[in-house]
């Protein structure tokens, strides 16, 4: 984190949830009297295709756009957006990888491929990259559009201000205009947490 | 409801620079808001309209909306007239006179540019509409600045009885952003129009004597723009390169280049010459960093003085830190190493139409039809340009697709000799501007069998409602254009106007055949929603069965997102002959229900399997 600014980029494909995830992490950064910016980089994001947004926060932000090679943490909804888009991370960044594979249908058509094991490609960076199937918790928790909040479950000890922040934002977010499910976010979260503890996939040692 | 529509005065929100110029339309008292929805600027009267006190719709096309939000200045209101940066294109004819003959109520156009073409057809620098129409323009460089701005804008309006231009672009609009509040509505006066005719009847006698009046408030807003505040110096200590931006690039420059000393224009047109003078004098070179053409460095060029831009930088795109940051050092002669961004090698994941969109039935005819020319417009349909369909041949602008297709009709060339010409196009597109080449079509006497794709929403921009839907921007129950009745009016013979569901395939396949070897023009009008729409009914979803697929591939022509391939198998036929089958899965999350797959089956095996009670788990744990 240079500048004191934390650079967050969160990827995924449209209708996914990354940008109400990113916009989650932004309220909570202003909460935490921040300044913050953030921004999509988002082609015609409602219709499958690539999005990646970036939240950048700090004393003063001035552009919305976090530089190639500067993200601090990465947060991949899908295996192959994460790959595609580890390049923009530090070397010294934390990648969290919901294992998650979905195939465009220029793939399903065989004109292109899908790399057979994304994972695996992300660990042979050799940067820290933490890897879980949100879809199975949230399929546990019973409602599938939960991978948001468990992804910000997984990212939360990696922030700058304490999860336990972002976690009461996101539940009272839920609380005012969602209240019957207040509860279960409250839940995913806390699961999210604790895959997000789970071993990285590879670590690099020379940092 | 939005929450910022009653937030006081004096609080903290992040907003996006279109919520910020609604917050700041409603606070500087405007009284009418009209727009037609494009990217990056709709969710400007999205906004507008969560307000009280603000007559808000959407209008048909840009130049209507321009020419309600005049109307609206005249009676002595402050208006607002919300566009795209192609809106502007269409809008121009009103306000280049308009311009001329001033304004009453202060007029605010807020054009959004697409710079690097997130979603548009091109990429336009509006700018160029403040020289070309002497309109002063104002450019923000974040959300902060969009609700300062917009408020500055409308006391300069009625300063100097000029329409003036709020210049935006994507990287303004869809940032959010820090916004701290800095009052609430201030009602104003509005006198009531005041009748005129020299004013306000264009003749050319009455216009002449515009035209001085208009070259002397050309001065007047060149001392306002000398003397104003918002183009202000940000002091730095590097001297060796002194940057003047406009919009959001001083945001890039000051991230990339803390220490250098920069010239931030907020009132960019007409530019501060003696103040730009003035830097110049204080710093080694001279940079302008400016999206996207190089009009201020042209002017300063002009104005005597020596400085760079375009000849360092794109001329096209965003100029973000890691597009400045080489340009910058090669001029420095300092090394650079280039960090990537992303893998440029993985597949892509182009932009598809919904599972159950109803354009996958006509784009699924017009795919099996052969000899056609397929002249089509812009809206999600474009997208039957691409995979797997391949069934759209042109797309320029707005409504251009049934007057190029007579055009094309007219004018065919040998290979044309036996095509037959179709023209694809949307409700809203239709509405906006594409009537009028029907009328013309039919009245010229030519032969264009239109597709009227009537999805009962502007389908492309996020579903918002037009006359065709039956509803307004307040979601309100609105007259209903008819779309038949409308063709009829305009000339079409009645036997020529066929009204189709979508969704079934064999109909639709048939009557495309059928009116295309018409010696005359008609009109094909579809009838079912868009799927992402509340119109839309979502039914249970269909699923294949496995062993009865015979791996014939039908229907992953149809290109619904729902329907993928499972497996693939090669074959070899008794005559030797190896053939690839295509099996087909339907993911059950996505499939809505829609049926239309199911009529490419012939073994029948897309089913839609009996309901299982699914225990709801949601809170399981509570
Ligand atoms: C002059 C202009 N204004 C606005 C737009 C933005 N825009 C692109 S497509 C579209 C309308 C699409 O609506 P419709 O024709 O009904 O097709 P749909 O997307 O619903 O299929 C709009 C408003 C534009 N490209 N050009
Ligand atoms: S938004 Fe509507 S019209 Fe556009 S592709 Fe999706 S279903 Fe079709
Ligand atoms: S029924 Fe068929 S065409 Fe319709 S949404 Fe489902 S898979 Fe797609
Ligand atoms: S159309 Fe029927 S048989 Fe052919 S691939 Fe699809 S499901 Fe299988």
């Amino acid at each position: 984190m240079r500048d004191g600014i934390t650079n967050i980029l969160v990827v995924g494909i449209g209708g996914q949830g990354v940008m109400t995830a990113a916009e989650m992490l932004a309220r909570t950064a202003i909460s935490q009297g921040y300044d913050v910016k953030k921004t999509e980089v988002a082609g015609m994001a409602q219709r499958g295709g690539v999005v990646s947004s970036h939240v950048r926060f700090g004393p003063k932000v001035y552009s919305p756009q976090i530089d190639a090679g500067e993200a601090d943490l990465l947060i991949g909804f899908e295996a192959a957006e994460a790959l595609r888009w580890l390049p923009h991370l530090r070397p010294t960044g934390v990648a969290m990888v919901n294992t998650l594979r979905i195939a465009p249908p220029v793939v399903s058509a065989g004109l292109y491929a899908y790399p057979a094991d994304p994972i695996g490609e992300l660990a042979a960076t050799g940067i820290e990259v933490h890897a879980f199937d949100a879809g199975a918790i949230a399929e546990e928790l019973g409602n599938t559009k939960l991978v948001n909040t468990i992804m910000l479950g997984a990212i939360s000890d990696h922030l700058p201000f304490p999860a336990e922040v972002l976690k009461a934002n996101i539940v009272e977010g839920f609380r005012a205009y969602k209240p019957k499910l207040a509860e279960v976010n409250a839940q995913a979260f806390d699961a999210g947490r604790e895959a997000g503890h789970v071993k990285a996939v590879s670590r690099q040692l020379t940092a | 409801m939005n929450a910022v529509v009653h937030a006081k005065a004096e609080s903290r929100h992040l907003l996006s620079g279109n919520e910020a110029v609604a917050r700041a339309a409603w606070e500087a008292g405007v009284r009418v808001a009209a727009a037609y929805p494009g990217t990056p600027a709709t969710e400007i009267l999205e906004n507008i309209a969560l307000y009280p006190n603000i007559y808000s719709e959407w209008s048909v096309n840009e130049k209507v909306a321009v020419e309600v939000a005049i109307g609206a200045s005249l009676a002595g209101s402050r208006a607002l007239a919300a566009m795209k940066h192609v809106g502007m294109n269409v809008a121009s004819d009103a306000f280049m006179t308009q311009s001329l003959a001033g304004v009453v109520g202060g007029l605010v156009i807020v054009v959004a540019d697409d710079v690097g073409l997130s979603s548009s057809q091109n990429e336009q620098d509006s700018r160029y509409w403040g020289r070309f129409g002497h309109m002063p323009i104002l450019e923000p460089a974040d959300s902060q600045e969009a609700y300062d701005l917009v408020k500055r804008a409308f006391d300069l309006s009625e300063a100097h009885e000029t329409p003036v231009i709020v210049r935006m672009t994507t990287r303004v609009c869809h940032v959010k952003a820090m916004v701290v509040l800095e009052s609430e509505r201030l009602e104003r006066p509005t006198p009531g129009f005041q009748k005129n005719p020299q004013r306000w009847v264009m003749t050319p006698a009455n216009a002449k004597p515009r035209l001085p009046i208009m070259h002397e408030r050309d001065r007047a807003l060149r001392d306002a723009s000398e003397a104003s505040d918002l183009n202000v110096v940000s002091a730095g200590g590097d001297r060796r390169i002194g940057f003047i931006t406009s919009g959001p690039t001083f945001m890039h420059v000051r991230e990339t280049f803390p220490d250098a000393p920069v010239l931030k224009l907020g009132f960019s047109h007409p530019a501060p010459l003696d103040k730009i003078r003035a830097f110049a004098s204080q710093v080694d070179t001279l940079v302008v960093v400016e999206e996207t053409e190089p009009l201020l460095e042209t002017e300063i060029r002009a104005a005597g003085l020596e400085v760079h831009g375009k000849t360092i930088l794109p001329r096209f795109g965003e100029l973000a830190p890691s597009v400045l940051r080489p340009a910058i050092k090669a001029l420095l002669g300092e090394a650079h190493e280039a960090a990537s961004r992303s893998r440029a090698d993985l597949f892509p994941r182009p932009p598809t139409m919904c599972a159950s969109c109803p354009h996958l039935g006509p784009y699924f005819a017009l795919s099996h039809i052969r000899n056609l020319n397929i002249i089509g417009d812009i809206g999600c349909y474009t997208l039957g340009a691409g995979h797997p369909w391949n069934a759209l041949d042109t797309c320029i602008s707005m409504g251009a697709s049934l007057s190029m297709a007579h055009g094309m009709d007219k004018g065919r060339g040998d290979s044309d000799e036996k095509k037959s010409i179709v023209a694809v196009i949307g409700d809203s597109t239709f509405l906006h501007m594409g009537m009028q080449g029907l009328l013309n079509m039919i009245y010229n006497r030519g032969n264009v069998t239109v597709l009227l794709l009537d999805n009962r929403s502007v389908g492309m921009t996020g579903g918002q409602e037009n006359p065709g839907t039956g509803q307004d921007l307040h979601g309100l129950p609105a007259p209903r254009v008819d779309f038949a009745k409308l063709a009829e009016a305009l000339g079409v013979r009645p036997e020529r106007i066929r009204m189709v569901d979508p969704y079934e395939l064999p109909t639709m396949v048939k009557l495309v055949r059928e009116e295309t070897k018409m010696e005359e023009p008609s009109v094909i009008i579809t009838n079912r929603p868009c799927s992402l729409t509340d119109r839309f009914e979502r039914l249970r979803a269909y699923t294949v069965l496995d062993d009865q697929c015979t791996g014939c591939g039908n229907c992953i022509d149809l290109g619904c997102p729902a329907i993928s391939v499972a497996r693939r198998e090669t074959v070899t036929a008794k005559s030797g002959k190896t053939k690839e089958l295509v099996f087909a899965q339907i993911d059950p999350n996505t499939c809505t229900g829609c049926h239309m797959c199911v009529e490419t089956c012939a073994p029948d095996a897309i089913v839609q399997p009996e309901p299982q009670n699914r225990v709801i788990r949601i809170h399981a744990h509570a």
